[in-house]
């Protein structure tokens, strides 16, 4: 008989499936669009990454998610510097100052350079043009520690919905994608070769292309060598 | 069907120190008169008290009003209401957020941001719960619960040269 993280995995491959907590947190909220869980491989790969670092710093660039900052808390005993880019992106779009963002990303980030051992980077670079999304790259790849990995998703689906979201974690081995109104739109799908580019200065572990149409990736810097 | 035995009940929480004073601020400068209720261990700072220095005592705190400075109740509980707001280093034993604090925010138990709740700084404490709703701005360090990691050594940024994952594993 399969256990239920079989299962989980099983339906996961049939498609999403709606939790029942989902539709009363939609309907509590009128700013969240739709919750739906979906199985992640990633995750568990960044968290095994980091796991035997001591007191390891990460980075979110995500709105705040409480329950992720007790997650990774209690799961890595690390501190979480929680960076919301997307509002930054929204405070931009708001003021007519897109074309600032490359030199924005450019000086965002107060950590001394080499000193983050982890960063979740979401999917925030589906929602930048080319050159906002290179000099963010830039900056995250010049913050990460040698062997310090990043976790990225891209968006594979031509979508344009004028939303964001929060990814939960459920636990190791489920997200909760939690929409939630965005002043800009998703815009080129990146492909595979562009997002290598972006973050030219790491090296790709792993890649999975999953049934919510995301691509996760995660990126490790390479230790200097002796 | 089951009764409970309300006699058996306490009607406040058990009491830690009933005769201290309840808060006492060093170099304070209320802007108004103060009205600190003192009741059953739990210190009201209302809507209208500015207090700038610094704020320490032994009892649990509620501040509604506007506090400058440092706030320093080790050993007890620490309430920021819905109309509080602190720019102020906090040290508290738990800490419970529903207004809006600027500075950096250690607890030896719990920090609490509830819904509307808006912290803009650090926190460090074994336990972190942030609302849905809530605001935070800033880095949040929990060390790992019952691990005696905590005290181990502290961490060489930017250590360029030297940073391999270390083989230790830890079990969750």
């Amino acid at each position: 008989m399969a256990d239920a993280r079989s299962l989980t995995d099983f339906f996961g491959i049939l498609g999403h499936r709606r939790t029942g907590e989902s539709a009363a947190t939609v309907d509590a909220s009128v700013t969240q669009v739709a919750e739906v869980s979906y199985p992640t491989k990633a995750l568990q790969k960044f968290l095994s990454c980091l796991v035997g670092a001591e007191n390891p710093l990460i980075l979110d660039l995500g709105p705040v998610v409480g329950s992720n900052v007790t997650f990774f808390g209690e799961h890595l005993g690390c501190r979480i510097r929680v960076e919301d880019v997307a509002a930054d992106l929204d405070r931009h779009m708001k003021e007519g100052r897109l074309e600032q963002l490359p030199e924005y990303f450019a000086g965002r980030f107060t950590q001394a350079p080499g000193s983050v051992d982890g960063i979740l980077c979401w999917d925030i670079l589906d929602y930048l043009d080319r050159p906002a999304a290179q000099a963010l790259a830039t900056a995250l790849c010049r913050l990460l520690k040698p062997a310090g990995c990043l976790l990225g998703l891209f968006s594979t689906a031509e979508t344009r919905d004028q939303v964001y979201t929060k990814y939960v974690v459920v636990d190791e081995s489920t997200l909760r994608y939690r929409t939630y109104p965005a002043l800009r739109q998703r815009q080129r799908t990146l492909l595979n070769g562009d997002i290598i580019k972006l973050f030219k200065d790491l090296r790709v572990t792993d890649s999975f292309l999953m049934k919510s149409r995301l691509r996760e990736m995660l990126f490790r810097k390479p230790a200097p060598r002796a | 069907m089951w009764k409970r035995d309300e006699s058996v009940k306490p009607a406040t929480p058990p009491a830690q120190t009933p005769a201290t004073a309840p808060a006492a601020p060093v170099g304070a400068a209320p802007a108004s008169e103060p009205r600190a209720q003192i009741g059953r261990d739990n210190v009201n700072i209302g809507k209208s008290v500015i207090i700038k220095g610094e704020l320490s005592g032994s009892e649990d705190l509620t501040i509604e009003g506007q506090v400058e400075g440092r706030i320093d109740l080790k050993d007890n509980v620490l309430t920021i209401g819905p109309n509080g707001k602190i720019k102020a280093e906090v040290f508290a034993k738990a800490v419970v957020v529903l207004g809006e604090v600027t500075g950096n925010v250690t607890a030896s138990e719990k920090v609490d941001i509830r819904d509307n709740g808006s912290v803009d700084g650090d926190i460090a404490s074994p336990r972190v719960a942030i609302a849905e709703g809530a605001h935070f701005r800033g880095a949040v360090d929990m060390q790992r619960s019952g691990a005696a990691k905590a005290q181990a050594k502290p961490n060489a940024p930017a250590a360029a040269g030297d940073a391999k994952p270390q083989a230790q594993k830890v079990g969750a």
